[in-house]
């Protein structure tokens, strides 16, 4: 298919639609809002659901009763939004029901503001609601990869029976740019033995509820241990970016992994050897990535739009804490190029770069 | 025989409490199943709390939603299913309380379901705390002193909310006596031929008795429905768009 | 003939059906339950077969022929 021009998240839905999903459920919110409003339309012209709830719990409760019935489900929001979603992510998990669930991240707690921001990663990277579970994070950092991640999402949900959330923002949402789209994916309703439909005589007994209740608390355990493990050593996502010859390694998502690239680009030409880790998964955390790292690096500069540094826990695990590790967060504003060559330059005058 | 266990109601022993009006409901819906010969069709939504314990009393499908979402995922489950009979299953807590705004709307959309709610006029799993329909004056846990309403707030009549609302069905049935308890059945198997029939959104409550929490005997809990709770939940069909009765 | 069966087994005691049968048929027994419920007896000569007992029941321990 030829490459067409597209909102980044009308990309995102769109991509969603190809890849089966036929249920939206979900309340206007900047900067997520244009995805309803794609969904509004576009969704009935494929045959599908489409639901403006009366608040966010009920857009991922009505998602859930949709998954529980066997469809592929989305729904997204921002923010404030976001967090009322946590209650139903936290059921989802617990239930085992795949979905999707795009946060498309705005500033600041509270009301915040509606620009681009990344404060959201502790809370979706951490399961951001009650109890012990996580979720999936993809991470884009284009239009491009706001449809492939969309498309992906779906497969990665039924593979584990768990939702899996985007880490989109502001700045990829609302952007502009040229998108190739996948072809239309049927999902079948019917395709899983989970399904919860009417019972025919004979048939088992299917419940959706709790998988810790069939299970009972040790069983659970060791199964949701295992199932975390397997996800993590399956996963994990990143694309590395000059980092063989690295004395600083750039740690970075989204839309502040773009300008890192940038700041690449132009540390390369000064002569300072930059290189980049992009998160492609938030969860699980691309540990992969570091451990291929040689061991004479200057240290690892965060790059993210979080006022409290909310990667550099992450980064300073994947690397065992044998390396300094900094941040340069900006809140409002995308990261600046040059100060991250500054900043750059700053850790290899304090720890020395190679040998 | 005249009355034989339904099919769809198993073996295993409920956990409900003695006297608990759970049970009946739970019976009627597996009898209009039953008769509609719909019983292969049925999805159960339920509460968390004394509704929940209705999986493993039926031989349904079903799934378990988050406290007051039973209508909220219902109405997705049955947008996927539509040719299956999706029954949420919430108590008057879940569905006037935290649940209201899904009540609302689900009415306003005309989700083709039926909300069976379950109208004990307390939070039962809980303790037996005062939820939206606990009567003036009547104590519970969290009004020890008797329901104020000038302190508590006032209760709500879903009826004389939904009943200027474009629906399919709207009714209040009991338990308190055998008649009831056949007036309730009729209700809800209005209520089921008409999601049979795409007529939209359908909510029959049914007043049910809580001997535990309210402190009395089961015996003296029908006296309170009858004499107490229908002072201020009148019985009845409040819209009625079938046109089954002709 | 047999005119109700009675699953006592399943009876909690809550005693609605003894309330509501007009012919004064079932009436508390002296035996407790396993779970530690005093269950019913029914005095099968003196049911009508109403079916009040059958649709008062919670607990599904009457059947009626």
């Amino acid at each position: 298919m030829a490459k067409t021009l597209m909102k980044g998240n009308e990309a995102l839905a769109e991509s969603a639609l190809r890849a089966g999903c036929r249920f939206f459920s979900g309340y206007p919110i900047t900067p997520q809002t244009e995805i309803l409003e794609y969904m509004s339309w576009r969704m009935r012209e494929v045959g599908g659901e489409f639901v403006q709830t009366e608040s966010e719990v009920a857009g991922i409760n009505m998602l859930f009763g949709a998954s529980a019935a066997g469809a592929r489900a989305l729904t997204s929001s921002s923010g404030p939004g976001f967090s009322l979603k946590q209650e139903g992510i936290s059921y989802l998990c617990g239930t085992e029901l795949p979905a999707v669930i795009v946060d498309v991240m705005r500033i600041g707690s509270a009301l915040g503001n509606v620009f681009q921001g990344q404060g959201d990663y502790w809370q979706l990277t951490r399961g951001g609601g009650h109890g012990d579970y996580r979720t999936i994070v993809l991470a884009p950092a284009s239009v491009q990869e706001n449809a492939d991640m969309a498309y992906e999402a779906f497969d990665l949900a039924e593979k584990y029976t768990h939702p899996v959330l985007i880490a989109s923002d502001a700045a990829i949402g609302q952007m502009v740019e040229a998108v190739e789209l996948k072809d239309f994916h049927d999902h079948d309703i019917n395709k899983y033995d989970w399904v919860i439909k009417g019972r025919k005589e004979g048939e088992d007994k299917r419940i959706a509820e709790n998988v810790y209740y069939a299970m009972g608390a040790d069983e659970y355990k060791d199964f949701l241990l295992e199932k975390y493990k397997r996800i993590e050593d399956n996963e994990q996502k990143w694309e590395s970016v000059n980092t063989e010859d690295a004395e600083v390694v750039l740690v970075s998502y989204g839309i502040s992994s773009r300008v890192c690239k940038e700041a690449v680009k132009i540390a390369r030409k000064k002569g300072i050897k930059l290189g980049l880790i992009r998160l492609k998964t938030l969860w699980p955390f691309p540990k992969k990535a570091f451990d291929a790292l040689t061991s004479d690096i200057a240290g690892f500069l965060c790059v993210e739009m979080s006022i409290l540094g909310q990667m550099v826990d992450d980064v300073k695990l994947a690397t065992d804490n044998k390396f300094p590790v900094k941040c340069y967060s900006e809140f409002s504003n995308v990261p600046d190029p040059a100060i991250i060559i500054e900043r750059a330059e700053k850790m290899l005058l304090e720890n020395g770069g190679r040998k | 025989m005249k009355y034989s266990i339904p099919k769809t109601i198993t073996n295993i022993e409920s956990g409900w409490c003695p006297g608990c009006g759970h049970g009946i409901v739970t019976r009627l819906l597996a009898e209009t199943t039953e008769e509609l010969g719909i019983s292969d069709k049925v999805i159960i939504v339920r509460d968390v709390a004394c509704g929940s314990m209705q999986s493993g009393v039926v031989t349904y499908n079903n799934i378990g939603a988050a406290h007051g979402r039973t209508i909220a995922v219902a109405a997705g489950a049955k947008r996927i299913r539509k040719e299956d009979i999706v029954i949420a299953n919430p108590g008057d807590g879940s569905a006037y309380s935290i649940g209201i705004e899904s009540t609302m709307h689900a009415a306003l959309r005309n989700e083709n379901i039926l909300a069976l709610v379950v109208n004990n006029s307390v939070f039962g799993m809980t303790g037996g705390q005062m939820s939206p329909t606990t009567l003036p004056g009547q104590k519970t846990t969290s009004s020890p002193y008797g329901r104020d309403t000038s302190y508590n707030g006032n209760l709500l009549d879903i009826m004389k909310v939904l009943n200027t609302f474009d629906i399919a069905y709207l009714a209040r049935g009991s338990v308190d006596s055998p008649s009831a308890v056949m007036k309730a059945k009729k209700y809800i198997k209005k209520a089921l031929m008409m999601q049979q029939d795409n007529k939209g959104f359908c909510l029959v409550e049914i007043l049910s008795p809580c001997p535990t929490n309210w402190g009395l005997s089961p015996e003296d809990s029908l006296k309170f429905i009858k004499e107490k709770q229908q002072e201020y939940f009148p019985l009845g069909e409040y819209v009625d768009k079938g046109g089954y009765d002709k | 003939m047999e005119k109700i069966s009675i699953d006592v087994s399943r009876c909690k005691g809550c005693g609605y059906c003894i309330c509501v049968c007009p012919s004064g048929a079932i009436t508390k027994s002296e035996e407790v339950s396993k779970k530690g419920y005093t269950v019913i007896s029914v005095d099968e000569s003196k049911c009508v077969q109403c079916g009040s007992c059958y649709k008062m029941c919670p607990d599904y321990v009457f059947q009626i022929f």
